[in-house]
């Protein structure tokens, strides 16, 4: 029973980080029909950040600090490379065919591992141990870590955030709109560009939450570290409805839980069918329902 | 008429090509040092082009945008290398498990890897194997994912080649796949060397056999597109409701040309494992197919020369002529043959790439400030260049390990971005060498 709960804990808060990243996937693919591959990588390298700049700024800040400073610039600069990907990979093929900008995606994603794997050496980073969220508590036998319990509340609150942005603001109901018809919002006099940078900014600011949240569970950060989480995310947000922003949420949660009770069944070598688990669910999703659980119709156009 | 003749030149031209680049490659494989990067460039290339173009015919000729590239070469590679580890060597390979399932060896059914038709025989059947086992999956995996659209067919079949990949390390299928251990004492391309009784080599062939294997099969898909199904295949990928509505079953040929390419990725499988020397499921990722889908970009989506002209470019860069990036470089004396080269290079990169880019700009919109900075930098550069003349001795910045992939990574996208068309757009090699007398022929027959 104990370890029943432990790894259904486990899993709501791998599900979690998940739809954090996988929000990010759901509404570029909303607005651009694009699945953005490289957003598992600027995943990755918001982890880097956060390891460089905790060692750099311990020099100059005093310790209390340098956590809620570190956390802050990990944002802000995620948010930049985000808008900059945006603005130099995808932006000049707008018109091109939709293949193109899917390339320019997995070249993106190219680049910035290589670039980590440069930059680190390709050794393992460690993530530095953020405090409370680091330190562990006693749940019903075992011990984890406070990150556990607190990321569903976290994510919940920012999904809610979210949702009132785009349900009750101008910038949301653009972006509705943009989703909608890309056309027809551009003769209403809605500047796009704005509005896709815009969504590239809230992608990877959730992507820089996820990682501080994921990296503190599992603290080794390696190059190659954002590709897995992201194909799952973009599972999860194949599996709740592509476009779907609750439709990714709860896939993502579904997809950690499932994944998390994967890894402890009873036979030999269950571990290696994890990440196998994940797809075989996308394949079974796909063929049975391509739009998922929320997803909306679509109907080609000739 | 005139087609059947132009066709029939063109197949003439084509056998002559391929005919003269193989004795090429003996020629200097017997003439040259044979422990040169060029052989490691010749095999991989062979091996890379060959995956490639079967990646081209399904994304470039079939408009069906599918990842699962590695995963078929994987069933390709484990195929072949279970079906080819001598008995003998058996107990050895598989010593975790205890000895292998697979009591046979198909070169040790027809007299060994010693003797002439026991290599030939064994490995060519090993390898059509490899490739059927590559369809056979591919029929079954393109029964429920061929129905999806674009972008949902290319994540379900990256997906299906990580779960294959799972699968292949599972601990539970050792005695077959040697779990997540490599396969290894599988016969090479070295095995295909000549040599005498003493062992010495008389004749190599090592680099003759992947290009021999992937020039027929390249060329078995050469024919295939300019046949009947080629042209089916063609109008599916312009328009799919078109091509329907003319009487072509869409689900009929979209399954063919999956489980063609399949077959083909398959053999590129075996020959890969042939090429590393043995067969791991860890290397078959997700990376492996972003790097073939590149080369196939860098070509041109739909240009089979390009494929082959682009795989060979981007092994010799990885592999060979970017080599140099990854290690610290100084230049000490003022006159260094490597430090003129170099400083020529440099000069004429910045100087091209600026001008190249300004122009760009020119035709376009009419925006000052960026060829101002453009401008700027690339004088920046020369000035970083004339005082590196002046000064003598220099290291050059940033190059050590993993720096060769990120300036690799950054001209792919520079292709990506600005050329977007890749070296040979949809058109093939022949069609640009012979251009000019076409249009002639065209103007004539008018």
């Amino acid at each position: 029973m104990e370890f029943f709960i432990s790894t259904l804990l486990f899993g709501i808060s791998v599900g979690g980080q998940y739809a954090l990243i996988a929000i990010g996937y759901t509404m570029v693919y909303g607005i651009l029909r694009l699945i953005n591959f490289a957003h598992g990588d600027v995943f990755m390298v918001a982890g880097l950040l956060g390891i460089y700049l905790n060692t750099f700024l311990a020099a100059y800040l005093p310790p209390a600090l340098v956590i809620p400073v570190m956390l802050l610039l990990v944002l802000i600069l995620t948010v930049a490379l985000g808008f900059c990907i945006e603005r130099v990979a995808y932006k000049p093929l707008r018109t091109a065919p939709r293949m193109s900008v899917m390339i320019s995606a997995i070249g993106v994603s190219y680049l910035l591992q290589n670039t980590a794997t440069y930059i680190t050496g390709g050794q393992p980073m460690i993530y530095p141990a953020i405090p409370f969220l680091s330190d562990t508590i006693t749940v019903a036998g075992t011990s984890i870590k406070w990150v556990v319990i607190l990321t569903p509340f976290l994510v919940v609150a920012l999904v809610l955030l979210l949702t009132q942005l785009i349900n009750n603001t101008k910038i949301g109901m653009a972006m509705r709109a943009v989703a909608k018809d890309f056309e027809t919002s551009q003769l209403m006099g809605i500047k796009i560009n704005s509005v896709i940078s815009t969504t590239f900014v809230i992608g990877s600011a959730l992507a820089a939450v996820g990682s501080m949240l994921y990296f503190t569970t599992y603290s080794s950060v390696v190059p190659t570290v954002g590709s897995m989480p992201g194909l799952k995310a973009f599972v999860a947000a194949v599996f709740g409805g592509i476009g779907s922003i609750p439709g990714a949420v709860i896939g993502a949660f579904l997809i950690g839980i499932c994944e998390n009770f994967v890894k402890i069944l009873p036979f030999e070598g269950a571990t290696t069918f994890v990440d196998a688990f994940t797809f075989a669910l996308l394949i079974i999703i796909l063929v049975f329902k391509p739009t998922g659980l929320f997803g909306e119709k679509a109907t080609d156009k000739v | 008429m005139t087609l059947q003749k132009k066709d029939k030149t063109g197949a003439l031209i084509g056998l002559a090509a391929a005919a003269a680049l193989l004795i090429l490659v003996v020629v200097l494989e017997n003439t040259l040092s044979p422990t040169s990067q060029l052989f490691v460039v010749l095999k991989k290339g062979a091996v890379y082009s060959l995956v490639a173009v079967s990646m081209n015919l399904l994304n470039g000729f079939t408009g069906l945008f599918s990842l699962g590239q590695a995963g078929f070469m994987l069933l390709g590679a484990y195929t072949y290398a279970i079906l080819t580890v001598p008995v003998a060597a058996k107990d050895q390979v598989y010593y975790l498990f205890g000895g292998s399932a697979v009591k046979f060896s198909l070169p040790d059914l027809f007299g060994g890897l010693n003797t002439p038709t026991g290599l030939i025989l064994g490995v060519i059947l090993a390898i059509l194997l490899a490739g059927c086992v590559a369809a056979l999956f591919a029929w079954l995996i393109g029964l429920p994912v061929l129905r999806l659209k674009s972008d949902y067919l290319a994540i379900a079949t990256l997906g299906f080649a990580e779960i294959i990949r799972a699968v292949f390390q599972w601990q539970a299928l050792g005695p077959v796949t040697n779990g997540a251990n490599m396969i290894t004492q599988i016969p090479t391309f070295n095995n295909f060397n000549i040599t005498d009784a003493n062992g010495a080599v008389i004749l190599r062939l090592s680099t003759f056999f992947p290009f021999l294997i992937a020039i027929l099969c390249i060329a078995v898909i050469v024919m295939l597109i300019n046949s009947s199904y080629g042209r089916a295949f063609k109008a599916i990928r312009e328009d799919e409701i078109a091509a329907e509505a003319m009487g072509i079953n869409l689900a009929k040929h979209k399954m063919l040309s999956f489980c063609i390419s399949s077959f083909f990725a398959g053999v590129g499988g075996a020959l890969f494992a042939m090429f590393v020397n043995n067969a791991q499921a860890k290397v078959y990722t997700s990376t492996m197919t972003y790097e073939i889908l590149l080369i196939v970009v860098i070509g041109g989506i739909g240009s089979i020369s390009g494929s082959c002209l682009a795989t060979f470019l981007y092994v010799a860069c990885a592999e060979w002529w970017l080599r140099f990036l990854d290690s610290a470089t100084t230049f000490a004396s003022p006159t260094a043959p490597n430090r003129i080269a170099f400083m020529v290079i440099f000069a004429v990169v910045v100087i091209g790439g600026s001008a190249l880019l300004i122009h760009r700009e020119r035709r376009g919109s009419n925006q000052v400030w960026k060829q101002t900075l453009v401008g700027l930098v690339a004088i920046l550069l020369l000035g970083w260049l004339a005082w590196f003349a002046a000064t003598g001795e220099l290291t050059l910045p940033l190059l050590r390990t993993g720096f060769r992939m990120v300036a690799f990574s950054i001209i792919i996208m520079v292709v990506v971005l600005f050329f977007r068309q890749g070296m040979l757009g949809d058109k093939e090699f022949s069609d640009i060498l012979f251009a000019r007398r076409r249009n002639a022929g065209k103007e004539a027959t008018k």
